[in-house]
């Protein structure tokens, strides 16, 4: 099982220059032998878009995703784009597709407004965290900040999910000493760590690169497995297409080993929720 | 002040720490700006006014590193009392980096603005020479077909320490992230000349001007009160609580909140439901 992931640089708002790019990636995931190429967060339109994002939304039927899936035939591919729903509302969504075919997608749960984030101001936010079904095993699909709240991730691993695929738009920021690189990049590799081994999952987790208004990317995309061992790292700051094998049978010996999914208490985190959403919330 | 007793600094080591940088990510960072916010706009040149001071020496080995030497002019603008070895630690910088350059001397501009606009205080003359400066710079960016490069840090951003439309005027500037003391590091760690990295910093707009001089403060005791208020959002009252002088911590945010309108494009009158800025937002990529 051979995961491909492209960490690109998009260009803010040209979603034909995008779409190119994506083509040419598509073309050269498949020559390698790749089962699944996965692309950042709004790979096809770039992140900080603010009210470019109504230029360059798409439907989740239009022809451009279609051709895109079409091109990558049998390989699965995912892709970040702004989706335009028919009653115009507009999302940061992923889409999987596979043979052609749209498997799955999924709308950024949660959308940061806080520090320089603006999410919420242009975005809808999705509602809905469920796994599905592929060629090659159950995923589940989550974009940047939904991976700050464990939950998503949680759900996920519930809804029996062994591959986690993580699409990102990761600024670059903290130049402080004592981080291998930066202050984020730091934090998100150890979250991704963190989910790998707290869910004994693949984590194939893919950042974008390149700047926006000053404002830069780190990529360092990764594939981890489920022991917590890096299979592929990608450099920061520079654009790359890299490649990972996953052995799907190490989530047979790793889940025997360190049973944690199957001795987790679902019934009870659902009790417990529900106390403290009645203590809380309707008292 | 009434007396100039000296400001403690408590918890310098551990501040210090926090405040120092990785200065391989920095740079790596910071090239990456340069080069993709240069050749974005369809440039591969910036031109950058080298006055011989730390700034502006770090904003031009960055420039060389991420462009290359040749795709750097470095414009020294003398005045006739600004120092001489202003003009040779510039020249220094030149040299080492072998970055192309140029000398205009504004004496002659400068003086016509100073006696026909009957400028009479330092103040008002150094103001002149730093947009003096900016005229120059951005008709060499014209013929030389290369953005202007600023060179303001993130101490003098925050304090208002700069001429609005005079040296706070460029295309794109590296370091207004980075305080003066984390300059000095990544200086130190690309090899800007030692003579410059120890120097004391000037404007350098009257003889005998020193930034620390004139701020009334030096630049490692501001950038730990700036670096905890702004970075780390500790409060005023904390800061006092935890040692530092009451009087030099409301003066710090008092200058943050006074030049407010230096960080900001000039105000507009909201008429229509959509306004420039406030619900026409977009980029400022757009269309790059």
């Amino acid at each position: 099982m051979k995961v491909a992931l492209a960490q690109v640089a998009p260009k803010l708002g040209d979603l034909q220059a995008n779409l190119g790019k994506h083509r040419e990636l598509i073309a050269q995931a498949k020559e390698q032998g790749a089962n699944l190429l996965v692309f950042p967060e709004l790979s096809l339109t770039g992140y900080f878009l603010e009210e470019l994002a109504y230029h360059v939304s798409l439907r989740a039927d239009s022809p451009e995703l279609k051709q895109l899936a079409q091109e990558a035939g049998e390989m699965a591919i995912v892709v970040g784009f702004v989706e335009e729903t028919p009653d115009y509302h507009y999302y940061i969504s992923g889409a999987f597709f596979e043979s052609g075919q749209l498997k799955h997608l999924h709308r950024k749960v949660y959308l940061p407004t806080y520090g320089m984030f603006t999410d919420l101001r242009y975005f809808a936010e999705g509602e809905r965290v469920q796994a599905f079904d592929t060629s090659f095993g159950r995923c589940g699909l989550l974009i940047c900040e939904d991976i700050w709240h464990n939950s998503t991730v949680s759900i996920l691993a519930a809804d029996r999910a062994n591959y986690l695929i993580s699409i990102n738009s990761s600024p670059g920021r903290g130049v402080v000493t004592g981080m291998r690189t930066l202050g984020s990049s730091d934090a998100v590799e150890m979250l991704n760590r963190m989910y790998a081994q707290f869910f004994t999952s693949f984590v194939i987790f893919c950042n974008r690169v390149g700047y926006e208004d000053g404002i830069n990317f780190w990529g360092g995309s990764e594939v981890i497995g489920p022991d917590g061992e890096s299979l592929v790292k990608a450099p920061y700051f520079e654009e790359a297409l890299v490649c990972a094998e996953l052995d799907p049978s190490a989530l047979r010996r790793v889940r025997i080993n360190l049973p944690l999914l199957r001795d987790e208490k679902l019934e009870l985190t659902l009790r417990e929720y529900n106390r403290i959403l009645k203590e809380r919330f309707h008292a | 002040m009434p007396d100039k007793a000296p400001i403690p600094i408590p918890d310098e080591a551990a501040i210090g720490a926090r405040l120092a940088i990785n200065s391989e990510s920095t740079e790596r960072l910071l090239c990456g700006f340069v080069q993709n916010e240069v050749r974005k706009v369809g440039f591969e040149r910036v031109v950058l006014g080298l006055s011989g001071g730390i700034d502006s020496a770090l904003s031009a080995f960055l420039a060389a590193k991420a462009l290359g030497p040749h795709n750097v002019l470095a414009v020294m603008m003398p005045y006739r009392t600004s120092s001489p070895e202003s003009l040779a630690d510039a020249r220094a910088v030149v040299d080492k980096l072998g970055i192309q350059s140029k000398v205009v001397e504004i004496t002659a501009m400068a003086d016509a603005f100073i006696a026909q606009s009957g400028a009479d205080t330092n103040k008002r003359k150094g103001n002149i020479m730093a947009r003096t400066r900016m005229v120059v710079l951005y008709d060499q960016s014209e013929d030389f077909g290369g953005l202007v490069l600023g060179t303001s840090n993130k101490t003098e951003l925050l304090l208002g320490y700069g001429t609005l439309y005079g040296d706070m005027a460029s295309a794109l500037n590296p370091l207004g992230d980075l305080y003066k003391t984390q300059v000095w590091a990544l200086s130190e760690h690309m090899g800007v000349p030692e003579a410059i990295v120890n120097k004391p910093p000037t404007a350098d707009l009257w003889v005998g001007q020193t930034d620390e001089g004139e701020l009334g403060f030096t630049y490692r005791q501001v950038d730990e009160v700036l670096f905890q208020l702004v970075d780390e959002r500790y409060t005023e009252a904390e800061l006092i609580e935890r040692g530092y002088n009451a009087e030099f911590v409301h003066k710090t945010a008092r200058l943050i909140a006074s030049s407010q309108f230096k960080r900001a494009l000039p105000v507009i009158a909201k008429v229509s439901a959509r306004t420039i800025a406030r619900e026409f937002r977009y980029p400022r990529d757009w269309g790059r």
